[in-house]
């Protein structure tokens, strides 16, 4: 089946510093994709590069297909019906990421017009059914309310109304629940796939806890310092990571049962983009370090079927992904 | 939002209090009055009835005391020169110190803000970089300086323009210019500053991310935001008005209020200086007053009546 969208060695550069370096990725219709790592590791640049949405310092390169249709270098008017027609996006800080000055009905009404050319009361009643939708109580009031009458889960729910607005086929959550606490966090990530259940929306979660994303995603890919290191369905990821990095992620979440302990971090931390070490970008951090790991940057290998991973440990008997068939 | 209203204008009666306190002091203070306007040789008999038929032998607090008092009766006395009313002399002058400070007002508005818009949403650019150099010399230049060098360019070097007085209204355009070029320059680099911090702002990434035309999201997004501290700018300019020409004015011999109270001052004339004095505290205090209404309706955070609470 062709992937709805598919990223092909997507990279992006600030002031010569690569932040991206080669991200091959792909969604398909109504799939739930979870994308974590540590923050820095590039995983916002990712969807932000793919719907255009850097400035204009960032160098972008490689390729994001959408539906046949290529996104990197397209006209700015191709991108904005894509942008909240197609693949919506919200962020991690609700609060700020709303405008302050306007009504929240007027946001999501721009939404519905630019999208779905509704107007007037048409808009104005799409707007309630749409805020409805997300749980916000006494919907057709809030419609008039400012952001900073809400509280940060409510303006989250607000930002999903917005997203929503446009029908998208893809919804890029950036860290949705991270800003919030943590009964809200819980309440947003149900409200998240209850919709995207309701819709047969496909989704990309962005977090760096594995936990949040193993609660929503069917399938997960893992990024370190600009590149996926290991992309596996989530059971198959907890059952058998075979990435160091994925390992310590995983031996970082807090037990299911018992008391909570102190998580055992990685130690260390994510390599800048202007300090990227020559080969494989987790060596200064891996245990398993040893001189081929610096040579070359390893390639994501394939595992099984539909696991892969980039570390030069993984069983030299896996076949380069470039002869598995997509 | 009565009460709003009204600790607003208690504040601004307050300000205006302090300021002819101000006033009141430091005139009395910086030198005699009589001694100045008589005259160093003039005789001391007839300073002594100077003083005494301006009430200026009186006790100082007094003399204070009765100043407030007439002031609150709208006695802003009269001019120790010629005995005529200071009131009617200041507000003569009006009318030539607004033919200066609006048309300026106008130009630092209509070019200020666009070019700093401009300068911001072109960030780096080449238009950027001299935008923002030609700001910072108009920021840094004293406006006697500029009015000196428009004089030397357009009225000694070019003979365009008469380098002072009043006659017509090419006399009026060095004046504006100079007025206007430097506020102008004031403007835009503050501009440029609100929306580049707007412009970094989470919800400009938004309505991108919603689909929104750059366009649209600056005129329907960052603009209203921006506009938020410019107008603390706009408003502080339009407090001005009356006595922001000063050295304008007389750089150019220009028959305003500035030069009123420069020759006030130097005469120690002190019901002219106290007049201006007041009346320039008022129009301060009048902008300010507008300012913040504006603000309550450009942003809804501001609001006086929190209706979170219902
Ligand atoms: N606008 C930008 N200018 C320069 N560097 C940036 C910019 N945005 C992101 N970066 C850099 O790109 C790297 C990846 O950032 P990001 O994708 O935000 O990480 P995260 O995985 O936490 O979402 C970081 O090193 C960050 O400093
Ligand atoms: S390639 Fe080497 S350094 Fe990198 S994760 Fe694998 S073992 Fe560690
Ligand atoms: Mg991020």
């Amino acid at each position: 089946m062709m992937p709805l969208v598919r990223l092909t060695g997507l990279s992006v550069a600030f002031d010569g510093a690569p932040a991206l370096r080669g991200i091959d990725l792909s969604v398909a219709k109504g799939e739930a994709v979870g994308l974590v790592g540590e923050s820095g590791c590039g995983k916002s640049v990712t969807w932000l590069a793919a719907l255009g949405l850097l400035p204009a310092k960032a160098r972008i390169t490689g390729s994001v297909m959408l539906d046949g249709q290529e996104l990197i270098g397209a006209p700015a008017p191709v991108l904005e019906r894509v942008r909240g027609g197609r693949i919506a996006m919200i962020f991690q800080d609700p609060s700020s990421s709303l405008n302050p000055v306007h009504r929240i009905g007027k946001q999501i009404m721009e939404a519905l017009g630019l999208h779905r050319g509704m107007t007037g009361s048409n808009a104005r009643a799409e707007a309630k059914r749409l805020l409805d939708l997300v749980g916000i109580p006494d919907a057709g009031r809030r419609l008039d309310a400012y952001p900073h009458e809400l509280s940060g889960g409510q303006n989250q729910r607000v930002m999903i109304a917005i997203a929503l607005a446009g029908q998208p086929e893809l919804l890029v959550a950036d860290e949705p629940t991270t800003a919030l606490d943590v009964t809200i966090q819980a309440q947003i990530l149900e409200l998240l796939q209850s919709i995207r259940r309701q819709m047969g929306m496909a989704l990309v979660l962005i977090s760096h806890d594995l936990g949040v994303i193993a609660e929503a995603c069917e399938r997960v890919a893992v990024m370190y310092a600009g590149r996926i290191v290991e992309e596996a369905p989530v059971a198959q990821l907890f059952d058998a990571a075979a990435h160091p990095y994925t390992q310590g992620l995983i031996g970082a979440l807090p037990p299911m049962d018992g008391p909570r302990r102190r998580l055992a971090a990685i130690p260390g931390g994510v390599p800048e983009p202007w300090a990227m070490p020559p080969g494989c970008g987790f060596a200064p951090r891996c245990q398993f370090r040893s001189a081929p790991c610096d040579a070359a940057i390893p390639g994501l290998m394939g595992l099984s079927d539909q696991h892969r991973a980039a570390c030069i440990r993984v069983a030299p008997a896996a076949m380069p992904l470039e002869r598995i068939p997509a | 939002m009565l009460r709003f209203l009204a600790t607003r204008l208690a504040r601004a009666a307050l300000t205006i209090a302090m300021v002819v306190t101000f006033a009141f002091v430091v005139l009395r203070l910086s030198g005699d009055p009589a001694q100045i306007i008589m005259g160093a040789d003039a005789p001391p008999e007839a300073v002594d009835a100077f003083r005494s038929a301006w009430g200026l032998d009186e006790p100082i607090w007094v003399q204070y005391f009765s100043y407030f008092w007439a002031i609150l009766q709208g006695d802003l006395g009269r001019s120790m020169r010629d005995g005529r009313d200071a009131i009617m002399l200041v507000t003569e002058r009006i009318p030539a110190t607004l033919a200066l400070t609006l048309p300026a007002l106008a130009i630092k508005i209509c070019l200020g803000i666009p070019a700093g818009i401009y300068a911001a949403l072109h960030r780096n650019s080449l238009a950027d970089r001299v935008v923002m150099i030609i700001a910072v010399a108009g920021f840094t230049v004293p406006s006697f300086v500029l009015g000196l060098l428009l004089v030397l360019v357009f009225a000694v070097q070019l003979g365009w323009l008469p380098s002072g007085g009043q006659e017509s209204w090419r006399h009026g355009i060095l004046p504006v210019m100079t007025l206007g070029l430097g506020g102008a320059a004031v403007l835009a680099r503050f501009t440029r500053s609100a929306m580049l911090e707007v412009l970094g702002q989470p919800y400009i990434r938004t309505a991108s991310a919603k689909g929104v035309p750059w366009r649209a999201v600056v005129t329907g997004h960052a603009l209203p935001n921006a506009a938020i501290p410019t107008v603390t700018i706009i408003g502080f300019m339009v407090g001005t008005l009356i006595a922001g020409a000063v050295v304008v004015e007389s750089v150019f011999s220009w028959p305003g209020v500035g030069r009123l109270l420069v020759v006030a001052v130097a005469n120690r004339d002190l019901a002219v200086v106290q007049c201006i004095l007041l009346l320039v505290a008022i129009t301060m205090v009048c902008a300010n007053l507008i300012v913040d209404l504006l603000y309550g309706l450009l942003d809804p955070r501001l609001r006086a009546a929190p209706r979170k609470a219902a």
